[in-house]
């Protein structure tokens, strides 16, 4: 950890907990306007520049690269020192239905391998309950929000394109970078979609199609900050565009995907306002006697030696889940029950996306002339949720939606890619089973799901009575029950995607579509959308923080990453986790600069 | 541009600036014996040892080159491109997937000579091609498989899937299935005119 030993802990204006979306965009936002900030990261120095695997094959790792217990998603998956059980961190279940949570304990967090999908939440999903009566609204209006996702878009860049669909909103002109052309299999999945009326469209993603023009684009984000428009422009400059090859997961060692490391932190430090420390891992925020939070305690794994830093402000941005254990771990006198917790909801209504998949094969799809369609690293086509006017009718049994979408067919082989052709061939070996493998490579289509779950009172997390980390610190035990609206809308996913499949002209591979939706529904976290424990309202009595995302019971704490979801669009939560962390740090520098903070 | 060029390309463009320094690795600490949570990605470095022993590895070649022989100039076998090791690396490994197919792949293999003794009175190895498809035959889809050969039949699955995982995963394995990409281009255009056309695509939406 480098500096600890020389840095003066208690000169920063703002703390920042944690380093992937929400504090890569708070660090950022602060350092820009001129905040000093100190960044705890819990995992260690990560750069992906010298770190990423670009172009390997994987036969150049262990095990053909194949998913193990140490590296989940595959050996050349940019997570390190992540996954669903990390060593000396265990959380426990407090119910049979179980909870998986993802962690990453690297600089950048989960934004080194997301799948960059960047959706933003539209009128209606911040008014949900008004709409239904089901959940919970937010204390904003899509309109709000707005021109923090036009900052956040021109500053990570995003390609897709403005469809007019019901409840996906515009982004303004000059934002978007051009949608990547269709694959193959997603002209055919187009295709179908348009014979069932299903709008197949470009999906939105944080990659560059193409370079981005800095000073306009540094100019239009700070227009009054001349400073903060030179630095972003410079840092901006060295981002390349995508050269369509190695998937995103790997990480981007030329900047072409949006990273916290390579996109909100490069400006943030070139400020020489931003300090960040690794290995250190947050375990309390402290407070003084009028329960306002003056710093933080936090161990530097190197030594175990524990260190208090202070500031004015202190912005949890660990992941939803660990920023609210975080607060429930910070009891005093003041806040007996957790720092936050006067409603009582503190750890409450958490959610996932619904998940669900179902693959198939399509001859059409079959012995296709050999071409190259790794494309942008990731999906090119999304269907969002259509079917507004059939909800709207209570022709449906579920509310909210999905959206529909659809894996690469001729990816990189992996380990298991050609495992389907022992039931595909009924068991041929030899000649025939390369012709085979000719054959069908590129005719498997996989489709996935991501929906809208209704918060619930028994979805929640609270400090386990006996289990703690290595540290000392009680670690979190997790309660989960899917409901009916879940279980129903997985069931309305099966039955499309298997029509899906044979309006394409294939049939279903060995599994089947699941009528019940009960076997077919990801296992909760494991979306790795887990957002809310701490959320937001109008009210201090029936909500954990303001529509500015601070602490009711200490305003001068920021949550600014998923805990403040008090609902759970179908959309990816990350695009809105950036924006609400802007739009939070905004107003913090507000606060302080009037004094208030 | 091949390879090495878009190598070289690449590490010209990004430069050679690291915003921070780099710090050094912490020790992964998760299953214990395998590559921890925090190896080289770069270098993939397989740090336990082997299992099988040379008439073993005899075998599995043998048996690796059944299911994927060698079929013309531009499509090596299954042995050419070291399937075997990757075989013997895969059930070495510490974890619990690889531990399973270990316990599978060992007994298979025992299968496999026993039964070539019993018809043929000689080692699987020294069979000739219609012998060795007579086993195989018997064995090679699950479903259809007798009864009797139930547990053989589950292990030709595990190594035929291993084979089809090793084979297809090296650079030249994943060129004789079709992929072609993995290179850096100036530009993605989707489908070739070809593609569309097979497709009865006339004009892509966008």
């Amino acid at each position: 950890m480098p500096h600890i030993e020389t840095k003066d802990l208690s000169q920063y204006d703002v703390i920042v907990v944690g380093s992937g979306a929400a504090g890569g965009q708070s660090a950022y936002t602060f350092a820009m306007e001129g905040a000093r900030v100190l960044m705890l990261e819990a995992g260690r120095n990560y750069d992906p520049l010298t770190e990423t695997p670009m172009f390997q094959t994987p036969d150049k790792a262990p095990l053909r690269a194949a998913p193990t217990p140490d590296k989940p998603y595959g050996y050349f998956d940019a997570t390190v020192d992540g996954g669903w059980e990390l060593p000396g961190e265990p959380y426990t279940l407090g119910s049979e239905h179980a909870f998986r949570w993802w962690r990453s304990r690297m600089l950048g967090g989960r934004t080194n391998h997301w799948g960059r999908i960047s959706l933003r939440n539209g009128p209606y999903d911040f008014k949900p309950y008004s709409r239904d009566g089901l959940g919970f609204d937010w204390p904003l209006s899509y309109e709000e929000v707005a021109p923090y996702y036009d900052k956040v878009e021109l500053l990570i860049g995003i390609y897709g394109r403005n469809d007019g669909l019901e409840n996906c909103p515009h982004s303004p002109d000059g934002v978007l970078l051009p949608p990547p052309k269709a694959r193959a299999s997603e002209l055919v999945f187009h295709r179908a979609g348009a014979k069932m009326g299903i709008p197949v469209i470009p999906i939105h993603r944080a990659v560059l199609t193409e370079r981005l023009r800095a000073q306009e684009i540094s100019r239009r984000i700070h227009p009054r900050n001349p400073r903060a428009a030179r630095i972003l422009a410079q840092e901006m400059d060295q981002r390349l565009a995508c050269f369509w090859a190695t998937h995103c997961n790997r990480g981007c060692s030329i900047k072409a995907t949006y990273q916290s490391t390579t996109v909100h932190l490069p400006p943030a430090l070139a400020t020489g306002n931003l300090d960040i420390l690794t290995d250190a891992m947050t375990q309390e925020i402290e407070t003084d006697p009028q329960g306002k939070a003056r710093g933080v305690r936090f161990v530097d794994k190197s030594t175990g030696k524990t260190h208090v830093a202070r500031a004015r402000v202190v912005v949890l941005a660990a992941s939803a889940l660990e920023s609210v254990r975080l607060l429930l771990n910070s009891r005093s006198a003041r806040h007996p029950e957790g720092l936050g917790n006067s409603s009582g909801l503190l750890g409450r209504y958490i959610m996932d996306s619904v998940g669900s998949t179902l693959g198939g094969q399509v001859p059409a799809l079959e012995s296709l002339p050999p071409h190259n369609e790794d494309g942008a690293g990731g999906a090119h086509v999304y269907a969002p949720w259509w079917l507004h006017p059939d909800q709207a009718a209570a022709k449906l049994d579920f509310p909210r939606g999905y959206y529909i979408g659809m894996g690469p067919s001729r990816p990189m082989p992996a380990a298991g890619t050609f495992n389907f052709l022992e039931s595909m061939t009924k068991g041929a070996y030899g000649v025939r089973l390369k012709e085979d493998a000719r054959r069908y490579y590129g005719s498997m289509v996989g489709f996935s799901a991501r929906g809208e779950m209704i918060p619930n009172k028994d979805c929640y997390a609270e400090l386990d009575p006996v289990v703690k980390d290595r540290w000392g610190s009680p670690v979190l035990r997790f309660h989960w029950k899917w409901s009916d609206h879940e279980l129903r809308q997985v069931a309305h996913i099966q039955r499309t995607f298997a029509e899906v499949i044979s309006a394409m002209g294939g049939k279903l591979g060995k599994r089947a579509a699941d009528p019940t939706g009960r076997n077919a529904i990801s296992q909760a976290g494991t979306i790795i959308h887990e957002v809310g424990g701490a959320m937001m309202g109008e009210k201090r009595e029936t909500s954990v923080t303001n529509r500015f995302s601070q602490v009711w019971d200490a305003p001068n704490i920021i949550m600014a990453d998923g805990a403040t979801f008090c609902s759970n669009s179908y959309k990816n939560p990350t695009l809105t986790i950036m924006a609400l962390a802007w739009r939070a740090a905004d107003h913090a520098m507000e606060g302080m600069k009037r004094g208030d903070l | 541009m091949n390879r090495r060029d878009a190598l070289k390309w690449m590490a010209a463009a990004i430069g050679t600036v690291s915003f921070l320094d780099a710090a050094p690795r912490s020790l992964g600490s998760g299953q214990k014996g395998g590559y921890g949570t925090d190896p080289d990605l770069l270098k993939g470095a397989v740090p336990w040892s082997r299992t099988l022993n040379d008439r073993q590895l005899k075998l599995t070649a043998a048996l690796a080159d059944l299911i994927l022989p060698r079929a013309g100039g531009n499509s090596p076998s299954a042995s050419e491109l070291k399937v075997p090791d990757f075989i013997d690396e895969w059930i070495s490994a510490p974890y619990p997937d690889q531990q399973r197919d270990r316990a599978t792949v060992l007994e298979g293999l025992e299968w496999m000579d026993a039964e070539a003794a019993r018809r043929f009175e000689r080692d699987f190895v020294a069979l000739s091609a219609t012998e060795a498809i007579a086993i195989c035959d018997d064995i090679c889809f699950p479903p259809a498989a007798a009864p009797k050969y139930a547990r053989a039949a589950r292990f030709f699955s595990t190594f035929r899937n291993l084979c089809l995982g090793g084979y297809y995963t090296t650079d030249v394995g994943m060129r004789d299935a079709g992929y072609v990409g993995n290179i850096p281009l100036p530009a993605f255009n989707g489908p070739p005119p070809e593609v569309l056309k097979r497709l009865g695509i006339e004009r892509a939406p966008w």
